[in-house]
């Protein structure tokens, strides 16, 4: 049929725990999200078959909204009559722990960062990063591949007609490590070379026999040039052939979807790349999960995403404590923390994780350590979201070794339009404000942005379903998908003392109102904006702050309203709490009552 | 809709029990189906590939990496011996030489004239796989590994450090105290102790030092656990832990007391042989530590035993959750429609009565069966 008339959608997402089935139909015009249906996920023993939990999600999607779309344990695709089953059957995947690779390349910098940004974009988890300026001895090299068992390996490194000796060297390490995919027992482990094509028959000398290597185009072919598209598709591609043959049931799923599965990440991406394209703005999405914190940016052209493996709020959630450490954690609560009792009490979430908090207390506990997770997992996908390093200066490749100047970040706050939560601790926070409250303290995010969280985790059905039809993916995402909190002005830049003014505003709404107010230094505001609504006008920061054309210099902005409203945000940033703890209590619950929340002594 | 179901350890004095062994690569299986197997039997090997030594020939000699075929005196897929001379080059009509040998014995396996270097593949190392529990062997995977079959009473903690072992179930004197290192005698070599509230430490350390197996307790102060591994575990996923002994906690962190059900069980399985692990992963494929006493008579239960089920009205529970950490209780009332809790989320919950008298609502995310 024609893809374009297309107009029923069944799509699933196998997770790690949760396999999630969701519905879209066509009504009246136009395309909605009908229902949603879940399951566990069946990789592991004793069901070790993926379409268990498929059709166990499908046949709750099928109860729930009364639409036939299963035939026994078949799927009904393409749909009979106009009540049955459904035109396209989709679904991504991130079950039995994703997509596992360990990318290599010569300079730890420069291509090994272009092969990990490569990995992470087509969805996978980079579980080790191999340069030969790594520190690291040989045989630490060596144990660490064979300890970790990869399903993939993405070797770049030297930019073509440069290097050959250390692209050999790291094939011999490779060689030495003659690790196993973690799948399919006497399969050869699938290797993409995307580095130096001069290097090619070397390193195929060295592992061709052993490994399933296949040739790419070079993802550095010049120093000031990344070229990562062939080595991503490539990716996909082996992840399909070799991964999702080996994983269970895969190849039984992959004979009923009407496209290729895609790894989780790698949808929510392109759902992110999507939204950021028609909206003509900067965006950044985070995934929260138990075990890891995903983040997704796109800024101008160039998209990024990275995995903070071990930032979660269950299963990785000693970590974040362990990383952030007790301070700025308890910086966020407004009472006492008795150290020993918050890491029992997380251990005991880190054990039982799907626990909820039941106290207020507890509950603030949770957002403190979602604030510090978001924190983290940013200052890592800043460092990796960086333009090319090593162009600015002719050097030999000798001399790049020794270089360490950072390249600047392209994560720019102060251009940053939207910021999209998703996540249980985000979408499912027993008030929104919260929602918006965790991303202000977490990102940090300057100027103007607005703010907005994902319903039901629906972004990887929608990121595959954009593949294939982006008219039905673009209209569920706005109206069913995204939430729309409102926009943040936050105010950067530190007063002298708290009370003086930070910045004036002077806006029309949309229902003819008109909001002229001065927000103070230390001072947040709620300003009632209902979705749908905006408010337009010129925001003057005074001549300590910057709210986006530079200190003291107004803005002319439009602002959108949703269900938090708007927040004003006076407390300055970079963000900095007192150090007196009785004062820092108040102000935290200050600014709670100030955004309509429950004060907690 | 008056019902719901939660998820609990399994805790039993009689299920089938199924391990499947598995080679980390592929090797031989040396056992047959309907063989009785110990828990030290080797039921498969396979040999590991040596490790690669990678000579820096060109570098050696002195030479460019391209000159490296003529210089070599061993030939690719060649066994070498231990010391070995496999290149060589001259200097002034023969006056200097520069030589490379080998390390270690092993067989050429790559000579490279881009790097110039030159791999030697060592021996493969043999692995061995031990049976880890007294049983019959029910499958054998060719190549790979076997399944093994024991009627046992099976006793699932929530986590654990440390692998699998072997030992004796001994319940210490005094089972409702703290375990402290004055506990710990001679007489526990090789012993599972069992204590029902916490361990310190250092007694920790003790018993490894003394030769104990394995330490089944209730809970644990998170300090005493960071104290026994010298780090911060920062993920759930354990059981490579080089402790000397393996650690089960059967309810979690903090004082918590091992649950009666679980306790007695242990009890009444006093001086038998049981197996040991600690290992626990709670993600995707959830690993729970476990402790397996296969059963003396050999009895096979009706049916598996699955941790969990069914809550209802007089179901036994333990609230797992602030604020009513640890309690033990039983269900009055499971009410059908979501409850607004004190964070203002709404979620199904439940009634309960602790054992103390005292009604309280908790959500029912927050309860395990007991």
């Amino acid at each position: 049929m024609d893809i374009e008339q297309a107009d029923s959608f069944l799509i699933t997402d196998c997770g790690s725990t949760t396999t999630k089935a969701i519905l879209i139909l066509k009504k009246e015009g136009s395309y909605r999200l009908i229902g949603r249906g879940e399951a566990p996920t069946t990789v592991e023993a004793p069901f070790d078959d993926v379409t268990v939990g498929v059709i166990t999600s499908v046949t709750e999607l099928q109860e729930l909204t009364g639409r036939k779309l299963l035939d026994g344990n078949t799927i009904i695709c393409p749909k009979r009559g106009q009540d049955e089953g459904v035109d396209l059957f989709l679904s991504t995947s991130s079950a039995g722990g994703g997509l596992q690779m360990c990318v290599a390349g010569v300079i730890k910098a420069m291509t090994a960062e272009s092969a990990e940004r490569a990995a992470l974009g087509a969805g996978a988890i980079v579980i080790d990063v191999l340069a030969v300026d790594d520190g690291r001895k040989e045989h630490e090299r060596i144990e660490r591949i064979r300890h970790l068992r990869p399903d993939m390996f993405l070797m770049a490194g030297g930019t073509d007609g440069g290097t050959r000796t250390h692209l050999a060297e790291l094939a011999g390490t490779l060689l030495a490590a003659d690790t196993k995919p973690r799948f399919g027992a006497g399969f050869k482990l699938p290797v993409i070379y995307a580095g130096n094509v001069d290097a090619r028959a070397a390193v195929r000398d060295i592992i061709g026999k052993k490994m399933a290597v296949k040739d790419m185009p070079n993802i550095r072919p010049r120093l000031e040039a990344e070229n990562l598209a062939p080595a991503r598709e490539a990716i996909h591609e082996l992840f399909l052939e070799h991964v999702m043959q080996q994983a269970p049931g895969y190849n039984r799923l992959m004979s009923w979807t009407s496209g290729d599965i895609m790894p989780t990440p790698m949808a929510v991406g392109r759902a992110v790349q999507t939204f950021a394209e028609e909206e003509g703005a900067n965006a950044l999405a985070v995934d929260i999960g138990g075990a890891t914190t995903d983040i997704f940016s796109v800024f101008g052209e160039i998209f990024n995403r990275t995995v903070s493996a071990n930032y979660g709020m269950s299963y990785s959630i000693c970590n974040v404590l362990k990383e952030a450490g007790i301070a700025n954690v308890s910086q966020w609560v407004p009472f006492d923390l008795d150290e020993p009792k918050l890491r029992n009490m997380l251990r005991n979430k880190m054990i039982r994780p799907t626990t909820i908090p039941q106290s207020l207390p507890d509950l603030l506990i949770e957002q403190a350590i979602a604030r510090e997770a978001l924190r983290l997992s940013l200052e890592h996908h800043k460092l990796l979201a960086v333009g090319l390093k090593g162009i600015q200066r002719r050097r030999t490749l000798s001399d790049a070794f020794s270089q360490t100047e950072a390249a600047e970040t392209l994560v720019d706050m102060m251009a940053l339009d939207w910021v999209i939560g998703s996540g249980g601790v985000l979408s499912h926070a027993p008030s929104r404000t919260q929602a918006a409250w965790m991303m202000l303290d977490g990102f940090q995010p300057q100027g103007v942005t607005t703010l907005a969280v994902d319903s039901i985790f629906m972004m990887p059905q929608i990121g595959i379903l954009s593949e294939q039809h982006p008219a039905a993916a673009g209209e569920v995402f706005r109206r069913d998908c995204l939430i729309v909190l409102g926009s943040a002005v936050t105010a950067v830049g530190h007063g002298k003392r708290d009370g003086e003014a930070a910045l004036k505003l002077d806006l029309a709404t949309s229902d003819g109102r008109s909001i002229k107010e001065t927000v103070r230094y230390g001072e947040m505001r709620l300003i009632p904006l209902e979705l749908g609504q905006t408010a337009e006008g010129t925001i003057t920061p005074t001549k300590r702050f910057d709210v986006g054309a530079g200190r003291g210099r107004p803005v002319e902005a439009q602002l959108k309203g949703g269900s938090v409203g708007l927040i004003v945000d006076g407390r300055g940033i970079p963000r900095r709490l007192p150090d007196d703890d009785a004062t820092r209590r108040a102000k935290l619950n200050e600014w709670a009552e100030a955004l309509g929340l429950e004060r907690v002594e | 809709m008056g019902t719901a179901y939660t998820p609990g350890l399994t805790v039993t004095p009689n299920t089938i029990v199924r391990k499947t062994r598995k080679l980390p690569i592929k090797g031989t299986v040396l056992v047959k189906k309907g063989v009785r197997v110990e828990p030290e039997t080797i039921v498969a090997r396979a040999d590991l590939p040596g490790d690669l030594d990678q000579i820096k020939v060109a570098n050696l000699l002195g030479v460019n990496p391209g000159e490296i075929p003529q210089k070599m005196l061993v030939k690719l897929d060649e066994t070498v011996a231990e010391g070995q001379l496999i290149a060589r080059t001259t200097f002034f009509f023969g006056l200097f030489k520069s030589e490379a040998r080998v390390p270690a014995a092993g067989t050429i396996e790559y000579i490279s004239d881009v790097s110039g270097n030159v791999g030697i593949r060592r021996p493969p190392k043999p692995v061995e796989l031990t049976a880890y529990v007294r049983g019959t062997v029910v499958e054998v995977i060719p190549e790979e590994g076997v399944v093994i079959e024991t009627p046992a009473a099976l006793v699932q903690g929530i986590f654990g450090v440390g692998g699998e072992r072997e030992g004796t179930i001994t319940i210490m004197p005094e089972p409702d105290r703290t375990i402290e290192p004055r506990d710990i005698t001679d007489a526990l070599r090789g012993k599972i102790i069992i204590g029902r509230r916490l361990i310190t430490g250092e007694a920790l350390r003790h018993a490894a030092r003394a030769g104990v197996v394995g330490v089944v307790t209730g809970g644990i102060v998170d300090k005493e656990l960071i104290e026994l591994l010298g780090y911060e575990i920062g993920v759930a996923i354990t059981g490579d832990e080089a402790v000397g002994l393996t650690l089960v906690l059967t309810e979690g962190f903090g004082e918590i007391e091992m649950a009666q059900k679980t306790f007695d069980l242990l009890q009444s399985l006093e001086g038998q042989e049981g197996s040991i692990n600690g290992a626990t992963q709670i993600r995707a494929g959830v690993i729970r530590p476990e402790i397996i006493v296969p059963r003396r008579d050999g009895a096979a239960p009706g049916e598996r035993a699955q941790g969990g089920g069914e809550l209802k009205i007089g179901s036994r529970i333990r609230i797992i959750r602030e604020p009513h950490f640890g309690r033990l209780g039983a269900v009055t009332e499971l009410p059908p429609e979501l409850v607004r809790i004190e964070t203002g989320a709404m979620v199904r919950t439940l009634r309960a009565k602790l054992n103390d008298g005292k009604a309280v609502v908790v959500p029912r995310a927050n309860v395990e069966l007991v």
